[in-house]
């Protein structure tokens, strides 16, 4: 195989790779515009799953639930995550900093259903001792605050991984104390990566199902858990039309998130491309 | 050099120490104790009572404090054949997903790497949106794509290629199709970001020695890029192993998992002792993998 | 070079003033291995003093440990009598230039240089009085609203100097302070930051792996290896005087003769050296040394070379040998010649317009006081 002929093999998975990602969204928009009751068979282009969901008083819900649930998840994870970024990557070491790391980490790739039942059985553990928690909004956003967490500090993380660390040393140098050099100088520079940490723990509260079903109480349904109830039933073309909406929404946020990094980066190369 | 701002001993003030103890308080509360809880309600016996289990700690009529250990559950998941099926499938669910986001994954990574910087970014963008977007509608679009009447159904009779609809939904092959969509992503961006330190005069080098693209690959790229695909690997396998939402959605009647098991002792069954030893026996499974990761990480950090 | 400094401040020899830093038996270590080893210097007032050394050696540990970013394991740090050691990186009266600068990438030149003010208590009339001041000491006073990354390499060198300085430290320290900047640049920042220097007076103690950098700036140098200060003193005592092998061949290049001390007295001493041919005649007095293996330093400037027929040609230690490498340097020739014996000799001669060929016989020779003995 020559070069030219690896290179064209290798475009070539790259599209298929890209195609398979996308094939699926795609075709959730196509199908919500469509007419018939039958999901996949396509009659004619109508807009009438999206007015059923606006009158689907358990979606509206369901929804406005989500939203607050991620909201506050993603407000509690950055701020948390902030702080286990920067220690991890700004303290050194510390008397129990390898099981700092791994209980911090250990949630990104942590089976959901194992921490969705062992966080429910502390809830209830908790609630049998104390009376506290009652499981609605509130434990489905400490669960969601720790599983989220780990995102947000590995985002701060590779952010400060990427600040030469002489840039805090010069602050204090030049009298700033540990906090007037975290929020003077540190800050600032991760705020891109505050950002993105928070949307990636908005969206990922947004979405999440498994951990949620187990930890929510009956007057706490999220949206996914409703989607879920009625997929399993079967394809069900309001949920084209949702999941159309969610992608849209979604897609907006992460565009804007990565989408500004991009274009700083493209605006700097620029700049840097031309004779000063 | 990583090292601490102020490495002075003398530094250790009170900021210093909330800023270590809040998270770490939070996930020993939040993380490391419920496992504690999910271990000793594993040895425990499911009772018709709020919450559904017995104390493992009462009180004996003569006033002695009698502390009992179930080990039946134990005994349950390694006899009754249900439970070591599932386990089997949920492992060889997650190696073939590895495996294949592997396969496609890498030429993607690669691809995206030896774009010219400025292409870098949006590539990457790319790759990480559907991530963004919601899984559970993901995966639930994959049931109108192999329905009977789907879209790969539809087009294929339309073409002529099939005259009656391939079996493609709720088996076996389209829960390894929705696994490997689903986690793609999580391969693809570890072996980015290590395609992306490489040095591409390496290659240029070894090309200039006189060794054949596919040498080239063989000796420099793929050795050079193996913490990626460590890491990948180890980034989709541990969570795949207890995947739920995808066999549920796309498998079949015979499709069975762990994290369906668990789910169904949980919510069907209401033994919340008998779940929470499934639990216990996938941590220990994925212990092993959980420590290369960790290892794996704690090494990365040295590197300069 | 030291010509630069000749400006009669020779606190150190004097000995009449107090050092106004006093670094006592600093020992540093990480992981078990010793960074720096029972370190001692005393630093004067106004000094430009630098260390020294390949990377690794421990000067730049040295200098964190002033800043106040690493703690010494033991030994003691004062600065005008103050223990250093009691206070935190941002109580301490020095401030550091870092080596890439660490500008603070969010801010402006101006706020960047005013960084440093903010917990002084001014009223902003006189923080922008004295960032102004400080623009000007650095020729930036039109760049002040710009941003570190629209500025050359050179502008943020300037940057961080004045961002240092505006606090008016008792001792700046400088961290490779030229090494980001390109060669011309750097022999021409050289002379600015000696200049800087003299304006405000500040000592300055600059860390380098540049010998040339140290000899064309320094007041003193003191010479790192290993983590231990292996000689201090002025440029040219180090260059003339170099008190070991380690120095003589790290400060520029020389040829060591080696052999025992056979005669020594007032007038001269002699040294036999089989390599040379016999023995070599030496200006200082070597009693301490008597019958001690030693070498003899010479630096390849100061010996001359002449054909082998040349019978004017006259010097107290005079050999013969074949020219074996030639390299043009330009302003020099590099002449590498090889002795009966089989030792090559490193002969430099300026360009004069006399040549010698490849494998021509010639004779080489350098006076008595050309030659220092090393011992260790």
């Amino acid at each position: 195989m020559n070069a030219a002929q690896s290179r064209f093999l290798l475009l070539a998975m790259s599209l298929l790779a890209i195609f398979f990602l996308y094939a699926p969204i795609v075709s959730i928009v196509i199908y919500s515009f469509n007419e018939s009751q039958l999901v996949t068979v396509w009659s004619r282009f109508s807009t009438k799953w999206y007015a059923a969901l606006l009158h689907d008083d358990q979606i509206l819900r369901a929804t406005r639930i989500s939203l607050e649930v991620a909201l506050l998840s993603a407000t509690g994870a950055t701020v948390l995550g902030t702080f286990a970024g920067y220690v991890l990557s700004r303290f050194g070491r510390f008397p129990g900093r390898t099981l700092f790391s791994g209980i911090v980490m250990a949630p990104l790739v942590m089976p959901e259903i194992i921490m969705g039942i062992s966080m429910l059985l502390l809830f209830v553990a908790l609630e049998a001792a104390i009376g506290w928690p009652p499981r609605d909004i509130q434990t489905i956003v400490m669960a969601h605050i720790t599983f989220a967490t780990a995102f947000v500090a590995v985002v701060v993380q590779s952010r400060l991984a990427e600040i030469d660390v002489s840039i805090e040393e010069a602050a204090a140098d030049l009298g700033a104390r540990p906090l007037q050099v975290f929020f003077l100088v540190t800050l600032p520079l991760i705020a891109p990566a505050l950002v993105s940490g928070f949307l990636l723990a908005f969206s990922l509260s947004l979405d999440d199902l498994v951990i949620t079903s187990f930890v929510s109480g009956p007057s706490s349904t999220t949206l996914p858990v409703v989607i879920f109830s009625k997929v399993r039933l079967g394809l069900n073309p309001e949920i084209n039309a949702l999941g159309t909406l969610i992608i849209l929404f979604v897609g907006v946020i992460a565009t804007l998130a990565t989408f500004r990094t991009v274009f700083a980066d493209w605006r700097g190369r620029r700049k840097v491309d031309a004779p000063a | 050099m990583s090292a601490p701002i102020f490495s002075n001993a003398q530094t250790r003030g009170f900021g210093r120490f909330l800023a270590v103890a809040v998270p770490y308080g939070w996930f020993l509360v939040f993380f490391l104790a419920p496992f504690l809880i999910v271990a000793k309600i594993s040895l425990s016996t499911a009772a018709t009572a709020i919450p559904p289990y017995e104390s493992l700690v009462s009180w004996a009529d003569d006033g002695a404090l009698v502390l009992t250990l179930h080990f039946n559950n134990y005994k349950l998941i390694f006899s009754d054949p249900v439970y070591l099926i599932a386990y089997a499938s949920s492992l060889r669910n997650a190696a073939v997903t590895v495996i294949f986001t592997l396969l496609l994954g890498y030429p993607l990574a690669y691809f995206i790497a030896s774009r010219s910087a400025k292409w870098r970014a949006p590539l990457l963008m790319l790759v990480m949106m559907p991530f963004w977007t919601s899984f559970l509608i993901r995966v639930y679009a994959w049931i109108g794509i192999l329905k009977p009447n789907g879209v790969i159904n539809s087009a294929l009779l339309w073409l002529g290629v099939i005259d009656k609809p391939l079996d493609i939904l709720n088996n076996q092959f389209a829960v390894y199709l929705g696994m490997v969509y689903a986690y793609l992503p999580f391969m693809v961006l570890p072996l980015y970001a290590h395609l992306e330190k490489l040095d591409w005069s390496l290659l240029e080098a070894a090309g200039d020695l006189g060794a054949r693209p596919a040498r080239v690959f063989r000796e420099v790229t793929l050795p050079l890029s193996m913490p990626g695909i460590v890491a990948g690997s180890l980034l989709v396998f541990i969570p795949a192993v207890g995947e739920y939402i995808v066999p549920t959605l796309l498998g079949g009647p015979d499709t069975l998992t762990i994290g369906a098991a668990l789910w169904n002792e949980f919510f069907s069954n209401h033994d919340w002792p008998v779940a929470s030893t499934v639990a216990v026996a996938l941590v220990v499974l994925l212990v092993g993998p959980l420590m290369a990761l960790q290892n794996y990480q704690a090494k990365e950090e040295q590197k300069p | 070079m030291d010509v630069l400094r000749d400006d009669g401040l020779q606190p150190w020899a004097e000995k009449k003033v107090a050092p106004q830093l006093r670094i006592s038996n600093v020992v540093k270590t990480f992981d078990g291995f010793t960074a720096v080893d029972d370190v001692s210097l005393d630093i004067y007032r106004g000094e430009f003093f630098s260390l020294l050394g390949g990377s690794g050696c421990g000067k730049t540990t040295l200098l964190r440990m002033l800043a106040g970013f690493e703690f010494p394991d033991r030994g003691a740090i004062t600065v005008d009598g103050l223990d250093l050691l009691k206070l935190q990186p941002y109580e301490r009266p020095l401030n550091m230039m870092f080596q890439n600068y660490a500008l603070f990438p969010h801010m402006t030149v101006a706020k960047n240089i005013a960084f440093g003010l903010r917990n002084e208590g001014l009223g902003p009339d006189e923080v922008e009085k004295r960032v102004k001041k400080s623009l000007e000491l650095v020729q930036l006073s039109t760049f002040s609203e710009r941003k570190p990354n629209q500025l050359s390499g050179g502008q943020r060198q300037r940057v961080a100097l004045a961002r240092a300085l505006i606090k008016r430290p008792s001792v700046l320290l400088l961290d490779e302070p030229l090494s980001a900047l390109d060669k011309k640049l750097r022999e021409a920042t050289q002379f600015e930051l000696i200049n800087i220097q003299k304006q405000v007076g500040v000592t300055f103690i600059m860390v380098t792996h540049d010998q040339d950098e140290a000899m064309a700036m320094s007041t003193r140098i003191a010479v790192m290896d290993k983590g231990r200060v292996v000689q201090v003193g002025e440029p040219r005592e180090i260059y003339e005087y170099p008190r070991s092998r380690f120095v003589a061949t790290f400060i520029g290049s020389i040829n060591l003769l080696e052999g025992p001390v056979i005669d020594f007295g007032a007038d001269g001493s002699r040294v036999e050296c089989a390599q040379w041919g016999g023995p070599v005649q030496v200006a200082q007095d070597l009693a301490a040394l008597a019958s001690h293996h030693v070498a003899i330093g010479v630096r390849p400037e100061k010996i001359r070379l002449a054909r082998a027929d040349d019978s004017a040609f006259a010097a107290d230690n005079i050999a013969e040998g074949v020219v074996k490498e030639i390299a043009y340097l330009g302003d020099s020739m590099l002449y590498r010649v090889q002795l009966p014996g089989g030792l090559l000799v490193k002969v430099a001669a300026q360009n004069l317009g006399v040549w010698f060929a490849a494998d021509e016989p010639v004779r080489i020779g350098f006076d008595a006081s050309a030659g220092v003995a090393i011992d260790k």
